[in-house]
C-alpha cells in the first residue's frame, strides 16, 4: 500500500500555499515535513486528512482498500487535542474507539502510561498528559496512515520515546506515518520533504 | 487562468451590453411611470392614492425575484463550483434588501391612508419583514467572515435554506393573518385587475427588472476588480 | 454501540455534566418569566390570555441561546477535525449532535411547560394542547438552531449573527405551534395546526443534517 500525491497545488485565501507537490511513502515508511513557519506543513496533513480542499492534483492510496478514501485510513493528530474536560480519561478515548472503529481502549491507555489515570476528569492533566490522551487516540483503532504535526509537542523524553516505538511498531506492520515537526524527535525519517523551498 | 477566464469574458460582455440595458431601463421606467401616473384610473374607493401600487407591487415582486435568483446563483456556486455565482449571489443580496425595504416603505405610506395608521401588522407586509430580515442574515455572514472562500460557504448554506423557509413563511403568515384580520388593501394581484392598471404595473415591473440587471452587472464587475485586487495583495505579501 | 449512538451520548453526557443543558435553559425562562408581570401587569386574565404566546416565545430564545454550544466547542478543540475521519458522514455527526440538543434543552422545557403555564395563569383547557404543540415543536427549534449552530461554529463573536440567522426560521414554527396551543383539542380546534407543526419539524429534521455539514465543511480550508 502506498500514499501517492501527485502534483498538489493548494491554494488557501487566495494565496498558494504549495504547487506541483508530488511524493510517495509507502509501507513501513516514515516522511518528515519540514519547512519555516507558514511553509505548509500543517496544511499538507490537514489536506491529506480531507480538512483542507485540494485545488489541483490527485491524491490517493495505492492497492489497500481502494473503496475507502483517503481521509478515513488516517488518524490526524494536530494541534488541537480534540478532548473534552468534562469526561474522564476512559471516557474520552471510549468515545473515539466507537467513533472511530476500534477497541483497544486499555492497551491504548497503557502504552501512554494514562491507566492510573483513566477515571480522573480529563480536566487536571497537565498539558503533557493532554497530549499523550490526544496520542492514545492512535492505538485504539488500526488505521495506515498516521498523520502527525509536531508530536513531541509539550512530551517528556520517556512518552517521546514511547510514541516513537509506537510508531516503529506501526511502521513494521505495515504502517506509514507522516509528521511535520521543527526538530528531530527520534524517529528515523525514510525521506523529508523540504516544504517552502523553490522546487 | 481557466479561473479567471470566465469573469474576464463576463466583464467584456456586460461592459458591451451596460449601455443598452440603461437606455432600456430609461424607456421602460418612462412608459411605467406616465402609464401610472396619467394613463391610469385612480381607485373607485382608495382615489389617487392607488398610484402608490405601481412603486409598491413590483418592489415586493423584485425583493421575492431576487432573493430567489440569489438562491438559484448559490445552488450553482455548490453545484458547479463556478467562480461568478458567488460573486452574483453576494452582490444581489443588497439589491434585494433595497427593494423589500421600498416595497416595506411605500406599504406603510399605503397604509396611512387606507388603515389610517402608518403600521400594520397585515400579511403580506409581514411576511416582506421576514423576507428583509432573510437578507440581513444573508449579508451579515459575508460580513462576519476575513476569508471570502469561507464566507461563501456558509452563505450558499444561509441563502439556500432561506428560499425554503419563504414560502413556508408566506403559507403560515397568511394562516396567522386569518385567524387575526381577514382584511387587506392589497387585493391588487388579483385576475379581476383593470388592463389600464395592468399595463403601467407591467411596464414598471420591466423597469425595475431592467433597472436590477443593469446594476448587479455593474455590481458583480466590481467584485471581480476587487476580488483581483485582493489576489494581488495577498500575492505582494506572500513574497514577504 | 455505534458512532451515532457514541456521539449522541456523549453531548447528553457533556450537557448534564457542563451546565448549558436544561438547566441553565430553565433558568432562563425563568428570569424570562418573572419578567413578564412586571412588564405587563399582574393581571391575571391578561396573563392568562398572553400566556401561550409568551411561554412559546421563551422556549424559542431559551433553544436559540443555547445553540452555540452545539457545534463551537467542538470546532475550537479539533473535535470536528477528527470526526470528519471517521466512517460515519458529518451529516448524520451533525444529526446526532442536535438530536442531543434537543434531548437535553427542547424535550425538557416542553415537558415542564405546563408547569410553566401555571405561573403565567394558563387556562387548564390549553394545558394540553400547549403541551403536544412544545412537544412536537421543540424539535424543529432544536435542528433550526443547529444549523445557525454550524453556520456561526467558528465565529468567536458570533452575538447577533445567530439570532438574526434564526428567528426568521422559527416564524412557522411560532405561528402553528401558538396556533396549536390556542386552539382545543380535536379536528376542528389544536389538530390542523399539530399536524402542520410536525410536518415543519420533520422538514426541518430531512434539511438540519445536510445544511450543518455543508456549513462545517465551509469552514475545511
Amino acid at each position: 500500500m502506498r500514499l501517492v500525491a501527485d502534483k498538489l497545488t493548494c491554494e488557501r485565501n487566495g494565496r498558494e500555499i504549495f504547487r506541483g507537490l508530488s511524493f510517495a511513502v509507502g509501507e513501513g515508511e516514515y516522511l518528515e515535513l519540514r519547512g519555516a513557519n507558514g511553509a505548509g506543513k500543517s496544511t499538507l496533513l490537514r489536506l491529506i486528512a480531507g480538512l483542507v480542499p485540494l485545488t489541483a492534483g490527485v491524491l490517493m492510496m495505492e492497492g489497500g482498500d481502494g473503496d475507502t478514501p483517503v481521509a478515513q485510513q488516517c488518524h490526524f493528530a494536530g494541534h488541537q487535542e480534540a478532548l473534552k474536560s468534562a469526561l474522564t480519561v476512559r471516557e474520552n478515548l471510549e468515545f473515539w474507539a466507537h467513533v472511530l472503529d476500534g477497541g483497544a481502549v486499555d492497551e491504548a491507555l497503557a502504552a501512554f502510561s494514562l491507566d492510573r489515570l483513566a477515571d480522573e476528569q480529563a480536566t487536571i492533566l497537565s498539558a503533557g498528559q493532554r497530549r499523550r490522551l490526544a496520542l492514545a487516540r492512535l492505538a485504539i483503532a488500526r488505521r495506515p496512515v498516521w498523520l502527525l504535526d509536531e508530536p513531541a509537542t509539550a512530551l517528556d523524553a520517556v512518552h517521546t520515546e514511547k510514541l516513537v516505538g509506537l510508531a516503529t511498531r506501526h511502521m513494521a506492520t505495515g504502517g506509514l506515518v507522516i509528521a511535520a515537526t521543527h526538530a528531530e524527535w527520534g524517529l528515523v525519517p525514510s525521506r523529508t520533504l523540504h516544504l517552502g523551498e523553490a522546487p | 487562468m481557466q479561473v479567471l477566464a470566465n469573469p474576464h469574458r463576463f466583464q467584456s460582455l456586460s461592459r458591451a451590453a451596460l449601455p443598452w440595458i440603461w437606455a432600456l431601463t430609461a424607456v421602460a421606467f418612462a412608459a411605467g411611470l406616465y402609464g401610472a401616473l396619467f394613463n391610469s384610473p385612480a381607485d373607485y374607493q382608495q382615489g389617487e392614492t392607488v398610484r402608490i401600487m405601481y412603486v409598491h407591487v413590483p418592489a415586493a415582486w423584485m425583493a421575492l425575484f431576487v432573493y430567489v435568483l440569489m438562491a438559484l446563483a448559490s445552488a450553482v456556486a455548490l453545484i458547479f463550483r463556478h467562480p461568478l455565482a458567488d460573486a452574483a449571489a453576494k452582490t444581489a443580496a443588497p439589491f434585494g434588501a433595497a427593494f423589500c425595504f421600498l416595497a416595506l416603505a411605500t406599504g406603510s405610506i399605503w397604509g396611512k391612508p387606507m388603515w389610517g395608521t402608518w403600521w400594520v401588522w397585515d400579511a403580506r407586509l409581514t411576511s416582506m419583514f421576514v423576507l428583509m430580515l432573510l437578507y440581513l442574515g444573508y449579508m451579515a455572514v459575508w460580513q462576519a467572515f476575513e476569508d471570502p472562500h469561507r464566507a461563501a460557504g456558509l452563505a450558499r448554506v444561509v441563502a439556500l435554506v432561506g428560499v425554503i423557509n419563504i414560502p413556508i413563511v408566506k403559507f403560515s403568515v397568511d394562516w396567522w393573518n386569518t385567524l387575526h384580520q381577514p382584511a387587506s388593501v392589497f387585493k391588487v394581484s388579483g385576475p379581476a385587475i383593470d388592463p389600464s392598471m395592468l399595463w403601467p404595473l407591467l411596464a414598471m415591473a420591466i423597469a425595475y427588472t431592467l433597472l436590477f440587471l443593469a446594476l448587479h452587472l455593474m455590481a458583480i464587475n466590481t467584485e471581480i476588480a476587487m476580488r483581483k485586487a485582493r489576489a494581488k495583495r495577498l500575492k505582494a505579501a506572500g513574497r514577504h | 454501540m455505534t458512532a451515532f449512538m457514541a456521539l449522541l451520548r456523549r453531548d447528553v453526557q457533556l450537557a448534564f455534566r457542563q451546565g448549558g443543558g436544561a438547566g441553565s435553559a430553565l433558568a432562563f425562562i425563568l428570569a424570562f418569566l418573572v419578567l413578564v408581570p412586571l412588564a405587563i401587569g399582574p393581571d391575571q386574565a391578561t396573563l392568562s390570555r398572553l400566556a401561550p404566546g409568551l411561554l412559546w416565545l421563551a422556549l424559542l430564545l431559551a433553544v436559540m441561546l443555547t445553540s452555540e454550544r452545539i457545534f463551537q466547542q467542538d470546532f475550537e478543540d479539533g473535535t470536528i477535525d477528527v470526526l470528519a475521519t471517521a466512517r460515519l458522514p458529518l451529516e448524520l455527526a451533525c444529526l446526532a449532535k442536535a438530536l442531543a440538543h434537543w434531548l437535553t434543552v427542547g424535550l425538557p422545557l416542553a415537558i415542564l411547560s405546563p408547569l410553566l403555564g401555571f405561573l403565567l395563569n394558563l387556562d387548564t383547557t390549553r394545558l394540553v394542547p400547549t403541551f403536544l404543540a412544545m412537544l412536537a415543536g421543540s424539535a424543529a427549534l432544536s435542528f433550526i438552531a443547529a444549523i445557525a449552530g454550524a453556520v456561526t461554529a467558528g465565529l468567536r463573536r458570533g452575538g447577533l449573527l445567530v439570532p438574526l440567522l434564526t428567528l426568521p426560521l422559527y416564524v412557522p414554527v411560532l405561528i402553528f405551534g401558538l396556533s396549536a396551543s390556542s386552539g382545543t383539542l380535536g379536528p376542528s380546534g389544536a389538530a390542523p395546526a399539530l399536524i402542520v407543526l410536525c410536518a415543519i419539524t420533520l422538514l426541518t429534521l430531512i434539511l438540519q443534517p445536510w445544511a450543518s455539514a455543508a456549513a462545517l465543511r465551509a469552514y475545511f480550508r
